[in-house]
């Protein structure tokens, strides 16, 4: 049973380091501000859920589970805000998409 | 307003003695149930127990709505992680809008997080019931403007 759990929690921490090495890639990779976002979007979802689900499979005791557990679900409910306030910000000083076929750094307005 | 109080107090008191561990203390489980007094006391003067601050009747819904949610959101991380490793040739970003049919704030603000929470999209502005979002490639906006996510967005809120 022990043996079982260490597999899926080593499974699930390394499923959640390499999506967080893919979004990391993806800040670096994307055009602009707005799909900069979207590849923060996966270090702020599956990325967390697989590696604190595999912490809450290595948690000794209650206590250590259930703060992971919170852990989780705070970030689950604060991420999109934070997302969406930047977003906004954004929009709101006019900055637009980029468009296929423009130039690589276009963070600028 | 009395059934939220009491719910609240038993959230705050089952969180209290998870995250502490100790049960049986002889000082600390007091101060404990003094500090849940206080918050549930603060709580009450600042008038944000009701029905949208607390919202018990979303709990059973919840179990329906999360879990797709979560399967949502699977797969549209591996949708956009294929997109960063295929290049920025490979996405089409454009702003798009989408009817949101909730009828409480509460239930826009679901469906709005929701679509923020996927990625490949984010919501940019909510205005009645529109919701501007931006969306990574055509496919992506497409998949939202199907209108899965807003009919069990709307769904989850229920008879609010």
């Amino acid at each position: 049973m022990e043996l079982v759990l260490n597999i899926i929690s080593m499974v699930l921490l390394a499923a959640g380091s390499l999506l967080l090495l893919i979004g990391g890639l993806g800040l670096l990779r994307f055009p602009d501000f707005y799909s900069r976002i979207q590849a923060a979007g996966i270090t702020d979802t599956l990325c967390s859920i697989f590696i604190l689900v595999g912490l809450m499979l290595q948690a000794d005791s209650l206590p250590t589970g259930g703060k992971l557990l919170f852990t989780l679900l705070f970030l689950l409910f604060t991420a999109p805000t934070a997302s969406h306030a930047l977003a906004k910000a954004a929009r709101h000083s006019k900055l637009d998409p980029w468009r296929p076929g423009e130039g690589g750094a276009s963070s600028k307005r | 307003m009395l059934k939220y109080t009491v719910s609240l107090a038993v959230i705050m008191a089952i969180i209290w003695l998870l995250f502490s561990g100790m049960w049986t203390h002889p000082i600390i489980v007091p101060l404990g149930a003094a500090s849940v007094l206080l918050t549930v006391y603060l709580a009450t003067r600042m008038k944000i127990i009701d029905r949208e601050g607390h919202p018990l009747h979303l709990l059973v819904p919840s179990l329906k709505y999360w879990p797709w949610l979560l399967m949502e959101i699977s797969k549209s991380n591996l949708i956009v992680a294929r997109h960063v490793l295929a290049g920025k040739n490979s996405i089409n970003p454009r702003m798009a809008r989408v009817k949101a049919s909730q009828k409480t704030a509460l239930g826009r603000t679901i469906f709005a997080n929701s679509i923020t929470l996927t990625p490949g999209t984010v919501t940019v502005h909510v205005r009645d019931n529109e919701i501007w979002f931006y969306a990574l490639t055509e496919e992506i906006e497409q998949g939202l403007k199907d209108g899965e996510m807003d009919r069990r967005a709307t769904e989850f809120e229920g008879e609010s």
